[in-house]
């Protein structure tokens, strides 16, 4: 526990924990809408964005939460009302949940959970939920079949996903998302300890299926078949308007951004840089401004990955839904068994 | 219709199979509800007001239908008070991608019935205005065809490089999207200084656009596996739907007008090639369309290097009176083979014109194409069918 922490009463802390992650969860997304969503994409496609609001544009995610607030909430008429309101919040939920999870420091962490991986893998299929009481509250036809694709395509990844974190959690002899950032940072490869032993390199299939079940999880293109704009019109969000949309969208940025931490976290060695850069041999040697550094850290390697997310998003056309499916449950679920297997029998080689 | 019989992948032949059951009602145990789903008339899908009506059975189509007539504008019966220059000002705006490439076939119809023809220099700079709309309109089609498929940068390419074409056309016609610009007997000017190689620089542009898409969009396994095989219109079905231009060289009928019609247009003075494919599915048609796109450079190209000096306008009465008589004129329009039946009775305007545009018959076979599809092979299918709203409502 933070010493300085300690001090205050747990109220405090409580709501110190509460505001850090909501800095966490919507900073990252103004961030990746700003920088990807607006800049990037615009540049990939010969134009420069907003301009306009703020010095190179960089009010614009605030005027369009502005008309976004402004806009009228509308509830179709037969509509199921409750469920219908509900279930933008469960999505965010869902994000709020997974955040919790991520260690941004030695000390500066949400929960220190010893089944981490476990838990953020839990409840990351909340939104599963969301997606699917919303295509079926809107009453829209567009929308059930939206909600269908969404349930049948995030069903499908989620398993790929857990195999391929396997792969981690048996090298790293732990759950504990703390405990495999240590090991990857302080561990060594082959007695070459200049750059720590990040997973991604002796896990790189199971990065590699990681990082394409992360981007079907995140209905990004290809996989975007759920919200599919030119087929049905936006998916489960197409009754959604006003506020309603923007927790939405939040939602779908901020979990890219939460996931790619995740990612960060399991592959990229989290908050760390290699300890031997430092002289440093384990946690207790790391010094207090670790827990300042990290949290940034975690955020420079996450934009990485969400660089990589939108990259393929902007370039590659959609694919069809029993495509996608035959690509998951033909493709990575073999592969990520096989990773396992691979990684057991060198485990105990080794 | 063989569909059975020809090798078209097991996909097509299970739809088929499911289509044959739909119809005859054989599955009634194993029958669900179904949903109709209202795709259109607004709908992001069919760029324009197209309505189509699906009877779904989960994510497959057992039966769809066209419905148009949502922005019929009834040219035909405007041609009827309007002398024949004021037409031209109207059937731009039939195909509007394409603008230039409408007037040309009713003017040569009106030509053919005065028996009078456009001097050589402007037969050269109506042929190349022509293919410049071919490549406008084409080249939006190729970068649609990405944001159909869901990936949204090829359109953005595509407009940046259309908008060169475009200001090519501006700076002849003095329209960028609505010409107006073929007279009867000619053409309004001739071509401003400098255009000439002005038009071969945003050529060769244009050539590097075709080879992005192909790099981009074409290459991706991803869109190939999304139009290999979708869609599939054998030849002889193609040909009984009357499908013109790149949906029937697609299905590998060797049918092109610029070729095959003595038009007095230039396309006869130079050398190119007509593309034709022979799989028939949705990756040949829009494979084609880049291929002609290509080949409508070249001959740009081809005409800014031969162009004759002369005359833009013959000589022709101040007050255009068409004698009495019938004229069929069509051309190879950027959508497929666009005709004019023009009937004089010898007055200032025409007594009846019939408009035969390409996207009316080319939507008429998607009842046959759509049945036995899912949802998202509609899109594809629709968007390499490539039609232009305008072009079916008229």
């Amino acid at each position: 526990m933070n010493p300085i922490l300690a001090e205050i009463p747990y109220w405090g802390q409580s709501l110190l924990r509460v505001l850090g992650g909501l800095v966490a969860v919507l900073l990252p997304a103004g961030t990746i809408v700003y920088v990807f969503l607006f800049k990037m994409m615009s540049f990939m496609q010969s134009r420069l964005g907003p301009m306009e609001a703020g010095p190179y544009g960089s009010m614009q995610l605030f005027a369009e939460v502005g008309k976004w607030l402004q806009k009228e909430d509308i509830v179709p008429e037969r509509a199921d009302v409750r469920i219908f309101k509900m279930a933008p919040v469960i999505v965010l939920l869902s994000t709020f949940l997974l955040v919790v999870a991520v260690p941004f420091g030695p000390d500066a962490w949400f929960t220190d959970f010893e089944v981490g991986v476990f838990y953020a893998l839990a409840v990351s299929s909340i939104s599963v939920l969301g997606i699917l009481i919303a295509g079926w509250a809107s009453a829209n036809k567009y929308s059930l079949l939206g909600g269908l694709r969404a349930a049948g395509q995030l069903i499908a990844y989620e398993l790929p996903m857990v195999l391929a974190v396997m792969g981690v959690v048996i090298q790293a002899d732990t759950m504990n998302l703390q405990k495999i950032v240590v090991a990857q940072n302080s561990g060594s490869m082959f007695g070459f300890d200049a750059m720590g032993h990040p997973y991604v390199i002796s896990q790189f299939v199971g990065f590699v299926i990681f990082m394409i079940a992360i981007q079907a999880e995140l209905t990004q293109a290809p996989f975007d078949m759920p919200i599919a704009e030119s087929e049905l019109v936006s998916g489960y969000m197409t009754e959604y308007s006003g506020f309603r949309f923007l927790i939405f969208f939040i939602g779908e940025f901020a979990t890219a951004g939460v996931f790619a931490m995740i990612a960060a976290v399991l592959f990229l060695g989290g908050w760390g840089v290699p300890f031997a850069w430092f002289g440093w041999t384990s946690i207790d040697d790391i010094d207090n401004w670790m827990n300042i550094a990290g949290p940034i850290i975690v955020l420079t390697k996450m934009m990485l990955l969400v660089f990589i997310i939108m990259w393929i998003r902007f370039s590659y056309p959609r694919l069809r839904e029993d495509q996608l499916q035959r690509f998951a449950w033909k493709g990575l679920i073999p592969l990520a068994l096989a990773n396992i297997m691979v990684t057991s029998i060198l485990k105990v080689a080794f | 219709m063989s569909i059975t019989e020809n090798a078209l992948g097991d996909r097509q032949r299970l739809a088929y199979i499911a289509s044959q059951a739909a119809d005859s009602r054989l599955n009634v145990e194993l029958e669900t509800e179904g949903m109709t789903l209202n795709i259109g008339p607004q709908h992001p899908a069919t760029h324009g007001t197209l309505r189509i009506i699906a009877r779904l059975d989960g994510e497959q189509v057992v039966w769809a239908e066209p419905s148009c007539g949502y922005m019929h504008r009834g040219y035909e019966k405007l041609a009827e008070v309007r002398t024949y220059p004021q037409v031209t000002t109207l059937i731009n705006r039939i195909d509007w991608l394409g603008s230039f490439a409408n007037e040309v076939p009713f003017v040569l119809a009106a030509e053919k019935l005065m028996e009078i023809e456009a001097p050589v220099r402007a037969q050269y700079i109506r042929t190349i205005l022509f293919e410049l709309s071919r490549i406008a309109n084409v080249s939006l089609f190729l970068g649609d065809l990405g944001v159909q498929l869901g990936a949204i940068t090829p359109v953005f390419f595509a407009f940046r490089d259309r908008e060169y074409v475009l200001n090519l056309i501006e700076s002849a016609t003095g329209g960028r999207f609505h010409p107006n610009f073929d007279r009867i007997g000619g053409l309004k000017d001739d071509l401003p200084a400098g255009w000439v190689d002005e038009a071969r620089a945003v050529m060769k542009k244009l050539r590097g656009f075709c080879d992005q898409i192909e790099d981009l969009l074409f290459g991706n396994e991803i869109f190939q596996s999304r139009t290999r095989g979708i869609g599939v219109v054998p030849r002889d079905v193609a040909l009984q739907y009357g499908l013109s231009g790149a949906n029937l060289r697609a299905s590998g009928v060797d049918w092109d007008l610029r070729r095959d019609h003595a038009l007095p247009m230039a396309w006869n003075k130079v050398a190119w090639k007509v593309w034709t494919h022979p799989d028939g599915d949705s990756f040949a048609r829009c494979w084609i369309r880049l291929q002609e796109t290509r080949e409508s450079t070249k001959i740009v190209d081809q005409l800014l290097d031969s162009i004759p000096a002369g005359p833009v306008m013959a000589k022709v009465p101040k007050i255009i009176k068409v004698p009495e008589g019938e004229a069929w004129v069509s051309t190879e329009n950027p959508l497929g083979e666009m005709g004019y039946y023009v009937v004089s009775r010898g007055d200032l305007g025409p007594f009846r014109v019939k408009i035969r545009s390409a996207s009316f018959n080319n939507i008429s076979i998607t009842p046959w194409l759509l049945r036995g599809v899912y949802v998202p092979d509609i899109v594809t299918i629709l968007a390499s069918l490539y039609f232009i709203l305008g072009d079916i409502d008229r």
